[in-house]
């Protein structure tokens, strides 16, 4: 049988053909899931974006109270040049700029330092106990970021704000000055002692990733201690350590739990909390403009991260071979630093557990006498002058309600997260190098890029109203899971890439060439293999998300309520045992679900954190 | 089992590179033809069209008398209804699955009762000696298990034709030997049409019926292996096989039957060429000695490599080197005076210009 030309081929033919081969391409599973997970994306990611962009430079029904001549709907750009150019412009949007920034600069720095240090401690040094050092470094995190900045009110509040006085003011005499109590010290100070153990990790993983021999091709050349470090490990090392730097301050920036507690009370805004103040109110146009900044922020920090890194979107960190680089003798010094870091650690993790748990066996407030100690906050009725009628905490049906909240958030969210991960990375590694592939992995790094609070103020624009067949979510415990979802995005996609290409093509060709349907090869060869990869992400999705604020802050209403936004209520209304108590339970549910889920399949966080 | 492959004009082209250029070629029932080539040549693309897990961009491919795939109709057969079994270079055993489970995925989907899949395991678990291993995991196994299991799997399908992509690369030298054997005895009692790929010319030479090299996307030569060896169509198939390489010398005719290789002139039949050559000698058919050989030409001995059953010996004249290779550990001392002779019998003469084949040695 004779081949006949191309081009010599009769139009119907052709097109008879073209038809056959374009129905083969649209009906192969992974083209198929690819646009399934495309219009998944655009829903959750790109719309939302576009319709808080369209929020600000549109009239929104809130500004009828200020624009005398406002139609809601039509083209303006009244929001940007009142946040940016007007009389209000210094309060509402360049001081929280300012204060943003100082405070994400300061926490980095000093988290830097404190975890930098260590890291070098434990590494380089013949420093005993690296293991526990490391148990105990991961403590803070585990915890909310905002647990420490709760303490610290505890101990160091004063009466700027009215109130009692604090544990400081109750053992020393005198209440400690207003800068110590409350604003830029406090937050920075709360935030770096949180995210400290972060830089302990990246900088230990740096340091332990440096090749040996490299250091001792320089001492061989005769170089002394001093000059390797300066010329040859620190040059090494650098690159991770400003890719880590980078990220913190990325992160610290949108953080709205600190600034909330330590900030507000006093005006002290940041970008994040002035945020929710105009969202609060309604004023949607406003508030996102700031969020729009947070991030163009957020954007900038990742652009200089790639530059530094290379074009790595994670903080991955220089591959290295083998390490075993000559340790510093400690020598008289060891028992003292030892001391001092693992004081330190226990200090971190254990002093703010224990002024909190102290401040929720306090009936009153600012009464220390042993007198006034009671498990009210914890097991009392409920009672007129107690917490506004509130009963304690473990008797209340809506600390009940939060903590099922919380549980079923971060269940469905780890899960939804697997699922997700599992479809995306076989639709993207099989397409591989299509463009479909390509727009798939770029719109899924998207969420990677909008800071926590930004992201949930861009869902609150989305669904008031219903997009398409899908019903306005706003105020539906679906909502917390879609956002919570959408936020795990990338980590989901780059997971799934990464189980995807580990189980490797072939396995599922020599289901293909066996004769396997579609669906037969992904449920007993393609999901059994990649979703092992999500197990011991499971363990990470949940903890980060049982303690997540920013995202949901806005979003939460009070039968949706976890107990992370309750712990907030309570402080807002001046019950400020309650908060305490409340954020010691979700503590509690985080340890127990870490230990549970930790023994199920051996997870581990540092794993989870990528390291 | 009788089935002829047929490939018409096949071409597959990833971005700008073709890595597959219309190529023809006619695959006989019941024979073994090797795909054999340099990295990214083409071999493995053409392999996995044929399979259909690939999809070509025209020609057309008949497995026996059935059309599996046309691009000028638009047609493809999905891989897994062109009955064809697949042996991968890295095994591909699904790691969650016992042995059992491996060999039977496939019959599972053909809906064969249990009985039939019981007695299909055992039988080609014999035929790979691995009787004994149903229950056992891929990770318990050694690599050279894993590739019996592999066949296994693809005899219990009982295909029409056998595909196999560099099944033996990832064993190391002794295994690859003894396996080498039990594949082409399970290919004679078999008997299905069998396409190989590999890299490794050896290989090629011990199991095949049939060679097609490949280079670059084009078919360069298909032959029985005698006649690849013997009688490479050009220069490149001549210097891909043998071990040791082919001596490939560089020289000008001139006279009848004559080659000046560079200040020596050696007879070997030029059918009436003239202009630049390239001389193609295997190192086995040239002779030496260390006796002084007026008929003979004087060589310098640069090297002597002795290694058990035979020796080769680099011999240097000037600007010519040459590789000889001769049975037994050899006497002869680095830097001695040899004396190398040619057999005009054994000798192919290429065009310089296009490395083809202009003359070759008598039939």
């Amino acid at each position: 049988m004779a081949v006949t030309a191309i081009s010599q081929q009769p139009f119907l033919e052709k097109l008879l053909a073209a038809s056959r081969r374009f129905y083969r391409w649209v009906s192969s599973p992974h083209v198929i899931l690819a646009l399934i997970m495309l219009a998944v994306m655009v829903y959750m990611v790109l719309i939302p974006l576009y319709r808080m962009l369209m929020t600000t430079i549109t009239f929104q029904e809130s500004d009828l109270r200020y624009a005398r001549d406002a139609e809601v709907g039509k083209f303006t750009l009244f929001h940007w040049i009142r946040m940016l150019s007007s009389q209000i412009s210094k309060i509402m949007t360049y001081e929280p700029l300012v204060h943003s920034i100082t405070i994400s600069l300061g926490a980095t720095f000093l988290s830097f330092t404190i975890g930098g240090a260590m890291a070098w401690m434990v590494v380089r040094t013949d420093m005993p106990g690296r293991r526990m050092i490391n148990l105990l470094a991961t403590v803070p995190y585990i915890m909310p970021s905002w647990t420490i900045a709760m303490a610290w009110t505890v101990m160091f509040k004063n009466r700027t704000t009215g109130g009692t006085p604090g544990v400081f003011e109750f053992l020393v005499g005198q209440a400690p000055p207003d800068w110590l109590a409350y604003g830029p010290v406090p937050i920075i100070f709360s935030s770096a002692l949180h995210y400290y153990t972060f830089f302990f990790l990246f900088v230990t993983a740096a340091l332990m990733s440096i090749d040996s021999s490299l250091e001792e091709a320089g001492e061989l050349m005769g170089a002394n201690r001093w000059r390797i470090l300066r010329k040859i490990t620190f040059p090494l090392v650098i690159p991770a350590l400003m890719s880590g730097f980078i990220m913190t301050f990325s992160k610290t920036m949108g953080t709205f739990g600190g600034p909330n507690v330590l900030g507000v009370p006093v005006r002290y805004y940041t970008l994040s909390t002035m945020l929710r103040s105009n969202t609060g109110i309604g004023n949607y146009g406003d508030g996102f403009v700031l969020a729009i900044m947070l991030i163009l922020f957020a954007m900038t920090t990742i652009f200089l991260n790639q530059k530094v890194v290379g074009t790595r979107k994670s903080y991955e960190t220089i591959g290295g071979r083998g390490f075993m680089a000559q340790k510093t003798k400690l020598r008289n010094w060891r028992g003292f630093l030892t001391g001092l870091v693992i004081a330190f650690q226990i200090l971190v993790a254990v002093l703010p557990l224990a002024l909190l748990i102290w401040s929720t066996l306090m009936l009153r407030t600012g009464n220390y006498s042993l007198s006034n100690l009671s498990l009210a906050h914890w097991i009392g009725e409920s009672v007129e002058t107690i917490n506004n009628g509130e009963p304690g905490v473990l008797r209340n049906p809506a600390v009940y309600r939060g903590a099922w909240n919380s549980i079923k958030l971060a269940l469905n969210t780890a899960f939804f997260t697997a699922v997700l991960g599992v479809v995306l990375g076989y639709a993207i590694v099989k397409g591989r190098g299509t463009r479909l592939s390509k727009i798939l992995e770029q719109i899924a790094f998207v969420p990677y890029v909008i800071p926590g609070i930004a992201f949930g103020a861009v869902y609150i624009s989305m669904f008031t109203r219903p997009v398409g067949p899908i019903p306005a979510l706003y105020g539906t415990f679906a909502l917390l899971v879609v956002v919570s979802v959408a936020k795990h995005i990338p980590y989901s996609a780059r997971t799934g890439v990464a189980s995807m290409l580990q189980v490797g093509r072939e396995l599922e060709e020599a289901a293909i060439v066996s004769g396997a349907s579609p669906w037969q090869r992904f449920r007993r060869i393609i999901f059994p293999l990649t979703s092992a990869g999500f197990v011991s992400g499971f363990l990470l999705t949940f903890i980060t998300t049982m303690r997540e604020l920013s995202l949901i802050i806005l979003l939460v209403t009070p039968t949706t309520a976890v107990l992370a936004s309750m712990t907030m209520r309570y402080i807002e209304n001046g019950n400020e045992q309650q908060a305490n108590a409340v954020i010691l339970v979700l503590i509690t549910l985080v340890l127990i679900g870490n230990f549970v889920i930790g023994r199920f399949r051996g997870g581990s966080l540092k794993k989870g954190l990528g390291m | 089992m009788t089935t002829t492959i047929t490939i018409k004009n096949l071409t597959k082209r990833f971005g700008d590179v073709v890595a597959v250029d219309k190529v023809s070629l006619t695959i006989d029932p019941g024979s073994f033809l090797t795909l054999l080539g340099p990295s990214g040549c083409g071999k493995t693309t053409l392999l996995r069209c044929i399979s259909g897990l690939e999809d070509p961009d025209g020609g057309e491919i008949f497995i026996g008398d059935r059309l599996v795939y046309s691009h000028a109709k638009g047609i493809s057969v999905p891989p897994g209804q062109r009955e064809l079994g697949l042996v991968f270079q890295n095994y591909a055993l699904w790691p969650h699955m016992t042995v059992y489970k491996n060999m039977t995925f496939a019959l599972e989907i053909k809906k064969l009762p249990k009985v039939e899949l019981e007695s299909r395991v055992k039988e080609a678990l014999a035929e790979v000696q691995m009787t004994g291993y149903e229950d056992r995991y891929p990770r318990e196994m050694s690599g050279g298990q894993q590739q019996r299991i592999a066949l296994a799997r693809m005899l219990a399908y009982r295909p029409k034709v056998f595909l196999m992509d560099e099944p033996l690369s990832n064993l190391d030298a002794r295994l690859r030997m003894d396996m080498r054997a039990e594949l082409k005895h399970l290919h004679h009692v078999a008997g299905a049409t069998t396409v190989y790929v590999t890299h490794d010319q050896v290989e090629a030479l011990t199991m095949s019926t049939k060679i097609a090299v490949m280079k670059d996307g084009v078919l360069q030569q298909v032959d029985t292996p005698d006649r690849v060896y013997h009688f490479p169509a050009n220069l490149f198939v001549a210097d891909f096989i043998g071990n040791p390489k082919v001596n490939l010398l560089e020289g000008v005719i001139s006279g009848p039957n004559l080659v000046n290789l560079g200040g020596f002139d050696v007879p070997v039949g030029t059918c009436g060429m003239t202009g630049e050559v390239v001389l193609a000698v295997r190192p086995e058919d040239i002779s030496i000695s260390i006796n002084r050989d007026p008929s003979a030409i004087e060589f310098n001995a640069y090297s002597v490599l002795p290694a058990g059953a035979d020796s080769t010996i680099i011999a240097q004249r000037g600007e010519v080197e040459i590789t000889v290779r001769v049975m037994g550990i050899s006497k002869i001392k680095i830097g001695e005076p040899i004396w190398l002779k040619f057999d005009p019998e054994t000798m192919n003469l290429y065009d310089k210009g296009s490395g083809n084949l202009v003359a070759s040695r008598p039939q």
